[in-house]
């Protein structure tokens, strides 16, 4: 489904990846991990077409299609999802006219008549269900006034409409309590089936507890630089990123 | 001596002279010599400069470089104005062409026990004490040329009159069409509103034109709001390539009064719109939203002014602009706050977004306080899209020029949900997603 090669990236002059090599097969969960500033954002960021983001070498094959040329929003029309860090807050659009649109551009790019008013509703509400999603959130302007858990709910919300076959959790995670952090992790799990994927981008094992990942990536300073089972991340919880980078060092 | 060497300034004054000429008696009322000493200041002052403070980034020369025909007629038929009507409401709608009230064109709808409509001319001949009583009352100190050209040529426009505790429920919709299709045309348009104590009314004033010739609107709304009183005022501007407009809009606020109004911008050459509120009265409350979104060469200046004379009293504004290609955007706002006005809040905001390198917005908030128990504060931003907003938007499927739309039609939305007259706001909506997606 995704086969990443030699994958290098820089910002401003600075190489943030240096040669990521993946390969995601359909239905599998890839859990991402590493300290901060090793990447593990910039990865996602540039798997969702990010443009900041120099690619300066590298492919990435997504079902059949290499990706790195084309526009952010036809990869999301392609069925790549990106479940922001840091949702962005979008005064006067509402929740659920962002989504109308962005469910009948999508079919458009995929050849596909829109959905009607009617339908459209039936498909939001059953889905808000599935995340506990307030309806009253869906009228209110984009994340405006948003609390934490509740921005991270609509990404999941958003990624339950938008159905895709690739979703990027970025820190999903992230300043979440934990009844919000079991709400989500259900959101994700009932999308998965043997024919969607996704890459779970966290720092802590904690939300592995409830996304439980098929394979466990340690990225650190721009390389997978170990690969592993689900046990892979209670090891680290155990123990800390340290031993890692010894590791590393030592080859290094 | 040829047309050539006569210019804008000498043939007013001159067609002024000669109008007078065949006034007999009437040149001796005290209606007409307001206009024949308004005639002097305007040939004192002259057309502004950009060495004028006031003119600084809006040039006139191009405007007043040619001449107009002030008294054109037009062959203007219901089946020519199709094409510029604002979705229909049950409204009491006034046609003037040219600057000329056409009676056959326009629809009536309040009794006249709540609301007296006249055109400026009608309503003079019916009762020239109240007309005089307000014409030019509110326009006598502006030391502007624009505007005292206007007062010297009054002869037309809309006079409305509200009786004191009189809800008018249906809007006056004025609606002042430029017909250029033949020829380069002024108007001058003189409108008085005069809203009685507790009594509440809706006016809107829309600019079309028709014909690619060029047209050159200077326009002056008085306004007058008695105790306890509620005015919404809206302006739009939907105009030509070759649409030159001046306005200026003046009103005052006595105690407990309201003022709302709404200036949208949508298309026109040049365009500069004066809004001087004097809050003359205590606990009164102004608002004043606008909208503008030049694109190519078109130039859109607002001047506003909040003048607190009275303690405790509110102003609030907010302005937005979105500049495109080549465009050029002016925002000056003033807030005076004199020594009587103490517990004055005056608020003032404007935010704007340019879309080209090329386009420019100069904004200059201006705040003179001589009180010092006052809550008063002002900005203005000038950014590009927010890139973030538009990377999510994307990431969601939605095309980079939907998502600009999207965000642009957002960034409007606060004040297009200021108009509160629905076949307006209804309008603009329609016109503004229309122009968003346009490119």
């Amino acid at each position: 489904m995704l086969s990443i090669k030699e994958l290098r990236a820089s910002i401003e002059g600075k190489e943030i990846l240096k040669g990521i090599n993946l390969e995601i097969k359909p239905g599998e969960v890839h859990a991402i991990m590493g300290p901060n500033g090793s990447g593990k954002s910039t990865l996602a960021s540039v798997l969702a077409g990010r443009e900041e983001y120099e690619v300066t070498s590298g492919t990435v094959v997504f079902d059949g299609k290499e990706i790195l040329d084309m526009a952010p929003e036809n990869r999301a029309a392609e069925g790549i999802f990106l479940a922001f860090q840091y949702p962005v807050e979008i005064p006067g659009v509402t929740t659920i006219n962002f989504l109308k649109t962005a469910v009948n551009e999508i079919r458009k790019y995929r050849g596909e008549s829109p959905l009607d008013a009617a339908q459209f509703l039936k498909m939001v509400r059953e889905k808000a269900k599935l995340v506990s999603m307030n309806d009253s959130l869906l009228k209110r302007a984009l994340n405006e006034g948003f609390s934490g858990g509740e921005k991270k709910r609509n990404e999941i919300f958003q990624m339950a409409v938008l159905e895709p076959k690739l979703a990027i959790l970025d820190e999903t995670d992230s300043g979440l309590d934990i009844d919000a952090l079991r709400i989500v992790a259900e959101g994700v799990n009932s999308l998965r089936s043997p024919d969607r994927s996704a890459i779970v981008v966290t720092h802590y094992q904690r939300l592995l507890d409830y996304i439980v990942p098929d394979y466990v990536h340690v990225l650190y300073k721009g390389r997978i630089v170990k690969s592993g089972t689900k046990e892979l991340a209670f090891e680290l919880e155990e123990k800390g990123y340290d031993w890692i980078k010894a590791e590393v060092e030592a080859v290094g | 001596m040829s047309n050539e060497t006569i210019d804008l300034k000498t043939r007013l004054i001159t067609d002024f002279y000669a109008r007078e000429s065949v006034m007999n008696g009437e040149a001796s009322s005290a209606f007409h010599q307001k206009k024949r000493a308004a005639l002097a200041e305007f040939d004192k002052l002259g057309f502004p400069t950009t060495r004028n403070e006031e003119w600084k980034y809006s040039n006139v020369k191009d405007l007043t470089s040619v001449l107009y025909n002030f008294n054109a007629d037009s062959s203007i038929t219901p089946a020519d104005l199709e094409d510029l009507k604002i979705p229909s409401q049950e409204a009491n709608i006034l046609y003037f062409v040219n600057g000329h009230y056409k009676a056959e064109l326009s629809v009536l709808v309040s009794s006249a026990s709540q609301i007296i409509i006249d055109s400026l001319q009608e309503a003079y001949k019916k009762d020239p004490v109240l007309v005089n009583s307000y014409f030019n009352e509110l326009m006598k100190d502006e030391n502007d040329a624009f505007s005292a050209l206007n007062t010297a040529f009054a002869h037309d426009g809309v006079f409305i009159h509200i009786p004191d505790n009189q809800t008018v429920e249906h809007p006056v919709i004025l609606r002042f069409v430029s017909d250029a299709r033949v020829q380069n045309v002024g108007s001058q348009p003189r409108n008085i509103i005069a809203v009685g104590r507790n009594a509440h009314v809706k006016v809107a004033e829309a600019y079309r034109t028709l014909g690619n010739e060029r047209s050159f609107t200077n326009t002056v709304t008085e306004i007058f709001v008695s105790e306890d009183a509620g005015v919404e005022y809206y302006k739009v501007q939907n105009e030509s390539e070759n649409a030159y407009h001046i306005g200026t809009t003046k009103v005052k606020m006595l105690d407990r009064s309201q003022f709302y109004s709404g200036t949208v911008t949508l298309n026109g050459r040049f365009t500069r719109n004066n809004l001087n509120i004097i809050l003359d009265g205590e606990r009164c409350e102004a608002h004043m939203y606008g909208l503008y979104f030049p694109d190519g060469i078109q130039h859109v200046d607002n001047h506003t002014v909040a003048d607190h004379r009275k303690p405790n009293s509110e102003s609030n504004e907010l302005y937005k602009g979105i500049l495109r290609d080549r465009s050029k955007g002016v925002f000056n706002g003033k807030i005076f706050v004199r020594p009587d006005a103490q517990k004055t809040n005056a608020f003032q905001s404007c935010k704007n977004i340019v879309l080209s390198t090329e386009a420019t917005m100069n904004t200059k908030p201006q705040l003179e306080i001589f009180a010092d128990d006052v809550k008063c504060s002002h900005g203005t931003t000038t950014g590009q899209i927010d890139e973030e907003a538009l990377f999510y938007m994307r990431s969601r499927g939605i095309s980079r020029s939907e998502a600009m739309a999207l965000l642009m039609f957002a960034f409007c939305a606060d004040v297009i949900s200021q108009i509160r007259i629905d076949s307006i706001r209804e309008y603009l909506e329609g016109v503004i997603a229309e122009k968003l997606t346009s490119k």
